[in-house]
């Protein structure tokens, strides 16, 4: 939390501001000023506001004059025998304990080398292979190059270098992480529904819903290639998932039977699978486990919706979020982690919607939100970020929570914004 | 006009004829060339006549046909569009249900009757909800309600095959509005005619 009390400066959000400062248990990090210059402005501005974004640090943040002062080279020796003179003891006294730095490196280019505080040496050059903010895909550039520094400092990539599909409209979009670059991916007036990347970060899938039809269309966001998906010109179907293999899909098609889930082999274009059963019950939403073994679902099976899993080919089916029956309010769009190991859900409570996380190997369950109405959350890559729907400020809008430390940042500002769904790591290929 | 010139001239030659009566014994009749032309104006005018009463009397029968064919047309469009109306009417749903209310089982008894009066008529059912559902479940919450009303049709009757049914899910507010009337408005069936609709019997007793 920022501390209000402390600092005339006003706080960015979330972003604690001032020098007295006490580390918590994530680590500071501090980045360096430099020369002014647009094109090193620009990869600063884009690299510090996704190390915040990672929340895997305590962002130790200046007044601007002040952080000029912290730049390499000025202080007391302007350039050490082997590079601009690194002041570590300062960095450390203001709790940081990696420094990071924009540097031009003439004829190398661009890099962002990350520092060790405590370890007094340089831990890691990240090239940042860009000429001009101009350049094509500059930010993706410069995100994965974040990563990379998250990957440095933590040991774990970060999730700047995603994007985000969002439906506005009847049209899917697609977002940065850092909510930049909103980008339409369908024409207007297509009724495009819930959307869903693939698991290669280059395919989509989505409804295009017409007069109580839904076909799913899968679209190559790079050739800009778009497939009907054969079995599904009849009927309403929605809400597809990519099995972690990219070659299934499972979705949701209502009917005379009700709605039950089906599987599709997209790879070898056969095999269409009813995979749930029911005349008098649904069954939505599906979502793979990481090993694509187990896929999770919504079942109106006990009355009220709830989530239920069972094996990929349909059998073993049985209750997965636990609920008191009458009591527990009616529980929705259930998503898989990445890393397998929690189940993120929207519940009913008190006639509102709130984000639920369960821990998939106890099967306890807890409340994520609480403000406002909050559903249909959407995990990025690194298993602790979600993203979900919130009307908490009036509008419905996209809002980022990291599951870590609790903090919460709004993603878009597009009114009436829904079903999210975050990308894996968007590999160079897509770099357009 | 043209057809009246030689009526009128054959009137005043009938007329010169008659005023030559009284004088000396009239010399018998000689046919002479005018009154010959007179006396077949004459017949002509007599066939004329009656052709043009015959007619008449075609013509009037002829409209009277059309305008009671109108009339009952206009009445056969009048009993449609009413039946329509009917077959319109809109049914309504809780929160979170898809059961039929007991209020509107008459509604649908409504349209029952126009499907057994009809029996070319086929209706598609479409289900809708209100915007506090889920969006996905949504599309699953309506379907359920579009196989609600078809559902109690067909278990009276009803050849499922005439029945479509579709979801619209919370796409389609008939209210955009965030309040309890509009979503009261929004969770709801609505009826409409896919073929055999042009002309529609009203059931008997309605």
């Amino acid at each position: 939390m920022p501390l209000l009390g402390q600092d005339t400066i006003r706080p960015v959000e979330g972003v604690r501001v001032g020098i007295t400062y006490t580390p918590g248990l994530r680590p500071g990090l501090l980045v360096l000023g430099g020369p002014r210059q647009e094109l090193l402005d620009s990869v600063r501005a884009i690299v510090e506001r996704d190390l915040d974004f990672s929340d895997r640090f305590e962002m130790i943040t200046l007044p601007g004059s002040d952080s000029l002062m912290l730049a390499l080279g000025t202080g007391s020796a302007a350039r050490g025998p082997t590079g601009p003179f690194v002041n570590y003891a300062l960095y450390e006294a203001l709790g940081a304990d990696y420094a990071v730095s924009v540097m031009d490196r003439s004829d190398s280019g661009l890099a962002v080398v990350v520092y060790d505080v405590k370890g007094r040496g340089a831990r890691r050059v990240v090239p940042v292979t860009v000429t001009s903010v101009a350049d094509r895909g500059f930010r993706m550039v410069v995100h994965r190059a974040s990563d990379e520094v998250v990957r440095a400092a933590a040991g774990t990539p970060g999730i700047a270098a995603t994007r985000l599909l969002v439906v506005q409209s009847g049209r899917v979009y697609r977002v940065d992480a850092d909510g930049a670059d909103v980008v339409a991916l369908t024409p207007a007036g297509s009724g495009a529904f819930s959307a869903t990347w693939a698991p290669d970060g280059r395919r989509v899938v989505y409804t295009e819903f017409t007069r109580g039809l839904g076909r799913l269309v899968v679209h190559d966001v790079v050739s800009g290639q778009r497939e009907v998906v054969p079995p599904t010109t009849e009927f309403l179907n929605f809400a597809p998932a990519w099995s972690p293999d990219g070659r299934t899909l499972a979705f949701s098609r209502s009917n005379e039977e009700g709605t039950q889930v089906y599987a599709y082999n997209l790879a070898e274009h056969c095999c269409l699978q009813r995979l749930t059963a029911g005349r008098f019950s649904d069954n939505l939403s599906p979502t793979f486990s990481p090993d694509g073994r187990r896929i999770a679902f919504a079942s109106t099976r006990a009355g009220s919706p709830q989530i239920y899993a069972m094996s990929a080919d349909g059998t073993e089916q049985e209750l997965f979020a636990p609920f008191d029956y009458g009591v527990t309010g009616s529980s929705y769009a259930p998503e898989w982690s990445p890393d397998g190991l929690h189940l993120a859900f929207h519940r009913d409570v008190a006639g509102s919607y709130q984000v639920f996380v369960m821990d998939v190997a106890s099967r306890t369950v807890r409340q994520l939100t609480s403000a406002g109405r909050n559903e249909d959350p959407t995990w990025a890559p690194d298993g602790r970020h979600l993203a979900f729907v919130s009307s908490r400020t009036g509008t419905r809008q996209l809002w980022v929570m990291d599951m870590d430390t609790g903090r919460v940042r709004q993603l878009t500002r597009l009114d009436g914004t829904r079903l999210p769904s975050w990308s894996p790591r968007i590999p160079d290929l897509t770099n357009h | 006009m043209r057809r009246a010139t030689p009526i009128v001239l054959g009137i005043v030659v009938l007329v010169i004829a008659a005023a030559c009566g009284g004088a000396p014994p009239p010399p018998p009749p000689q046919p002479n060339a005018d009154s010959l032309a007179a006396l077949e104006a004459e017949r002509r005018a007599r066939e004329q006549a009656a052709r043009d009463s015959v007619e008449r009397a075609n013509r009037e029968a002829e409209e009277r046909i059309r305008r009671a064919r109108e009339d009952s047309l206009a009445a056969v469009r009048r009993t449609t569009e009413e039946v329509r109306g009917m077959l319109a009417a809109r049914i309504n749903f809780d929160f979170d249900r898809s059961d039929i209310r007991p209020g509107d089982a008459q509604i649908l008894d409504q349209k029952l009757g126009i499907l057994n009066a009809n029996p070319n008529l086929q209706i598609e059912i479409v289900g809708h909800c209100d915007e506090r559902g889920s969006d996905e479940y949504n599309l699953a919450l309506g379907n359920r309600r579009a196989l609600a009303a078809k559902q109690y049709l067909v278990s009276r009757g009803i050849e499922a095959g005439r029945i479509a049914t579709r979801s619209m899910g919370e796409e389609q507010p008939l209210d955009p509005a965030s309040n309890e009337s509009a979503w009261a408005q929004n969770r709801r069936d609505e009826f409409g005619v896919t073929a055999g609709g042009d002309v529609l019997m009203r059931p008997p007793g309605m």
